[in-house]
C-alpha cells in the first residue's frame, strides 16, 4: 500500500506494461499489474502473471476505475491487467475527434 | 508530463513508421528519438534551442531535444528582417539556435541543421518532469506592439494532446501536408498531434499553391492544416489550373483566420470527397479550443434552415475538455446570439506572457480579447478582435459586421474595416476596398448606400480608401495597424 501522486511513472513487476498516473486520490492503495504491485523503480527481474489479471494493457489508452475517481496513461502495453486494491480498471472511451492541426 | 513522452511512446509502439518526410528525406519515429537524443546531448544545460529557419527535420528534432533537456524551444520568424531577429535572440540568450542563416550574437551558439547530422553522444536521461516546466516560447506576430513572448508548459500541452488524439490512431498510409511556418502554434500542435496518432508528416517549407497540390498528389498525402488565405491560393489556382490526382486526400482542417463563406464552399464543391474540418484556437490556448467538425460542414452545406446553413461561417463547438462563455461589459454571460468577448477555461490554456505574467483570473479563465457569440445550440460565431472594435459616440461597431456588408458588392474583391480618428465621435468606420476591376472601382456613394440600407446610418463608412491589395502576414493575418497609418497620412475625405 502506498500514496501515490500524478504525474508518477509505475512499471508492471509482471509485464512489460508501464502506466503514468494522470489522476488519483490522496488514499492509501495498491496499485497491481498481472497480480504483482507496481514499482516506481524499472524491474529487471519479472514475477510470473497471475491468470486473473492477465487481459492485457495497450499503449494510449487511458485506463479508470468505476467512479472516475483516478485515471492512468498507459504508455506501454504488455499482458497484464491493471488494478487498484484487486479491482480491474477499464478502457476509458473517449469521444473521437477530427484531426484539427 | 513531458511532452518528450509523445516521441517516447511513438517510437517504442511504431519505432520504424516514417515519422517525417522532407523532400528525398525520410526519418522514423525511432529515427526522430536518436536524433532528439543526440541533439539533447549536444546543447549545453540551461541553454534555450531556438529554431530560425523554414521548416525541416531538424525542427521536431529540436522541440523534442529541447524537451528532454528541459529546456524551452524558441522556434522563430525567419521572414523578420536583421534588426528585428536581433532584438529577439537578445531575449532568448543563453540559446543554442538551429539555423543556416549568417548569425553573430552574443550569447547564442549557432548550429547548422546538417550538423546535427553528425553528432555521437547521447542523452540517456529520462525527460524531466518537474511541475510547470516550460516547454515553448513563441513570440507573437507583433501586429500591434513589440512581439510579445508566450508561454507554454508541457502540462499545457499535453493536455491538449490527451484531450485530442487517440495514441496510433493513424492508419499506415496516413500523411499530413505541414505548410504552416515552424513558429506558428499550428506548426507546433501539428508536430505533437501527428506524432502521437503516428501520422507522416510532409513538410512543405514554403506555400505556393502549386507546390502544395504538387506535394500533395505525389506524397499521397492523406491530410492537411490550412490557414484560408491557403485555401483561397489553393482554390483559385484549382479553378484556372484543374486538380491533380487528390484522391488520397480525405480531410482538410483550417484555421489561424477567418475563412471567407465563398472559399469554403466551393472548396467543399471542388473536393467532395474531403471531410473538412474549421478549427479555432490561439497561441495561448495551445491551439486548437472549439471545432466545426465534418458532419456540422455538410448539414450546414446542405440546409435549407438559415440558422443552420450559417454554421458555416462558424468556428463550431468548444472541445470536451474545453469551458467557453460569452461575457458583456459586466463580466456577465450573454444570452445565445448576444455578441460579447470570448472566454475560456481548461488546462491547455496557458494565457501567459513573459514579463506580463499570466492573464488568467482568479477562477482560471482566460480572455481570448477575440469578440463573438454563441447560438441556441452551442456554435460559436467569431466577430473580430475586442481590440478592433470601433467605439463610435459610444456605440460599439464590429469591423466583420460592415466588412460582410461590402464584400457582397460585385465590384469589391476585398475589404477592411477600422477605426479611425474622428473629432466629433471619438471613434469612425474606415473602409479599405479592393476594387475587383482597379480602373472601375464601385462609387463611394454606391457602397456606404449599401451599408447604411443593410445595416444603419452609424455602420457607414466616413472615409473610404482604395487600394490594390491589403496587408496580410504570410499567414493571412490583417495588418490593420498598417492600414490605420494609412488612413492617417491620407487625406482623401469620402
Amino acid at each position: 500500500m502506498a500514496v501515490y501522486k500524478a504525474g508518477t511513472k509505475l512499471n508492471s513487476a509482471a509485464c512489460d506494461t508501464q502506466i503514468m498516473i494522470l489522476r488519483i486520490p490522496g488514499d492509501d492503495m495498491e496499485i497491481t499489474c498481472g497480480g504483482a504491485p507496481m514499482q516506481t523503480e524499472d524491474v529487471t527481474e519479472k514475477v510470473s502473471l497471475d491468470d486473473g489479471f492477465a487481459g492485457g494493457t495497450l499503449a494510449g489508452k487511458r485506463y479508470v476505475d468505476e467512479a472516475e475517481s483516478m485515471e492512468f496513461l498507459c504508455t506501454r502495453g504488455g499482458d497484464g491487467t491493471i488494478a487498484v486494491n484487486g479491482v480491474a480498471l477499464d478502457i476509458k472511451q473517449a469521444k473521437r475527434l477530427p484531426s484539427s492541426d | 508530463m513531458n511532452i518528450y513522452l509523445i516521441l517516447q511512446m511513438a517510437a517504442d509502439a511504431m519505432p520504424d513508421r516514417i515519422a517525417v518526410s522532407h523532400g528525398t528525406q525520410n526519418l522514423t519515429y525511432a529515427e526522430l528519438a536518436q536524433r532528439a537524443r543526440q541533439l539533447a546531448a549536444a546543447t549545453p544545460a540551461q541553454h534555450r534551442i531556438g529554431f530560425l529557419d523554414e521548416s525541416n527535420v531538424t525542427a521536431p528534432i529540436a522541440l523534442f531535444a529541447s524537451a528532454l533537456r528541459g529546456v524551452p524551444y524558441v522556434p522563430m520568424n525567419y521572414r523578420l528582417a536583421p534588426d528585428q531577429i536581433a532584438a529577439l535572440l537578445a531575449r532568448i540568450t543563453p540559446a543554442s539556435l538551429l539555423t543556416n542563416k549568417d548569425i553573430d550574437a552574443e550569447g547564442i551558439a549557432v548550429m547548422r541543421h546538417e550538423d546535427t547530422e553528425t553528432l555521437s553522444d547521447y542523452f540517456e536521461e529520462d525527460a524531466p518532469d518537474t511541475e510547470g516546466l516550460i516547454a515553448i516560447e513563441l513570440f507573437t506576430s507583433g501586429t500591434t506592439g513589440e512581439p510579445k513572448s508566450a508561454i507554454l508548459r508541457h502540462d499545457n500541452l499535453m493536455s491538449y494532446i490527451l484531450g485530442t488524439v487517440e495514441f496510433m490512431s493513424a492508419e499506415e498510409d496516413e500523411a499530413t501536408l505541414l505548410s504552416v511556418p515552424p513558429y506558428h502554434i499550428a506548426g507546433i500542435s501539428a508536430i505533437l498531434s501527428s506524432s502521437y496518432a503516428g501520422r507522416r508528416m510532409v513538410q512543405l517549407p514554403s506555400f505556393t499553391p502549386e507546390a502544395w497540390l504538387e506535394l500533395a498528389s505525389r506524397e499521397k498525402v492523406t491530410q492537411a492544416f490550412i490557414v484560408p488565405t491557403m485555401l483561397q491560393r489553393i482554390i483559385e489556382h484549382a479553378d484556372a489550373h484543374g486538380l491533380p490526382d487528390l484522391s488520397n486526400l480525405r480531410a482538410l482542417a483550417y484555421g489561424g483566420g477567418k475563412m471567407p463563406l465563398s472559399i469554403i464552399e466551393r472548396a467543399m464543391e471542388l473536393m467532395p470527397q474531403v471531410n473538412f474540418t474549421n478549427a479555432y484556437g490561439l497561441t495561448e490556448t495551445s491551439s486548437t479550443i472549439a471545432l466545426l467538425d465534418p458532419d456540422d460542414h455538410r448539414e450546414a452545406f446542405a440546409a435549407q434552415d438559415v440558422k443552420i446553413r450559417a454554421r458555416l461561417a462558424s468556428v463550431g463547438r468548444p472541445l470536451p475538455t474545453i469551458e467557453l462563455e460569452i461575457r458583456d461589459d459586466n463580466n456577465a454571460i450573454c444570452p445565445p446570439d448576444v455578441a460579447g468577448d470570448v472566454y475560456v477555461r481548461g488546462e491547455q490554456v496557458s494565457g501567459e506572457y513573459h514579463g506580463a505574467g499570466s492573464l488568467l483570473d482568479a477562477d482560471g479563465w482566460f480572455p481570448t480579447r477575440d469578440r463573438g457569440y454563441l447560438d441556441s445550440a452551442g456554435y460559436l460565431f467569431l466577430d473580430g478582435r475586442a481590440d478592433d472594435v470601433i467605439v463610435r459616440g459610444g456605440e460599439n461597431i464590429s469591423p466583420g459586421e460592415v466588412e460582410d456588408v461590402l464584400i457582397t458588392h460585385a465590384e469589391v474583391k476585398d475589404v477592411a474595416v477600422l477605426a479611425i480618428a474622428d473629432e466629433e465621435w471619438g471613434e469612425a468606420v474606415g473602409a479599405v476596398i479592393v476594387a475587383q476591376d482597379e480602373a472601375n472601382p464601385p462609387s463611394v456613394d454606391a457602397l456606404c448606400s449599401l451599408v447604411k440600407e443593410k445595416l444603419r446610418s452609424s455602420r457607414v463608412p466616413s472615409r473610404i480608401l482604395f487600394k490594390q491589395e491589403l496587408p496580410y502576414n504570410e499567414t493571412g493575418k490583417l495588418l490593420r495597424r498598417l492600414l490605420r497609418s494609412e488612413f492617417e497620412t491620407t487625406q482623401d475625405e469620402a
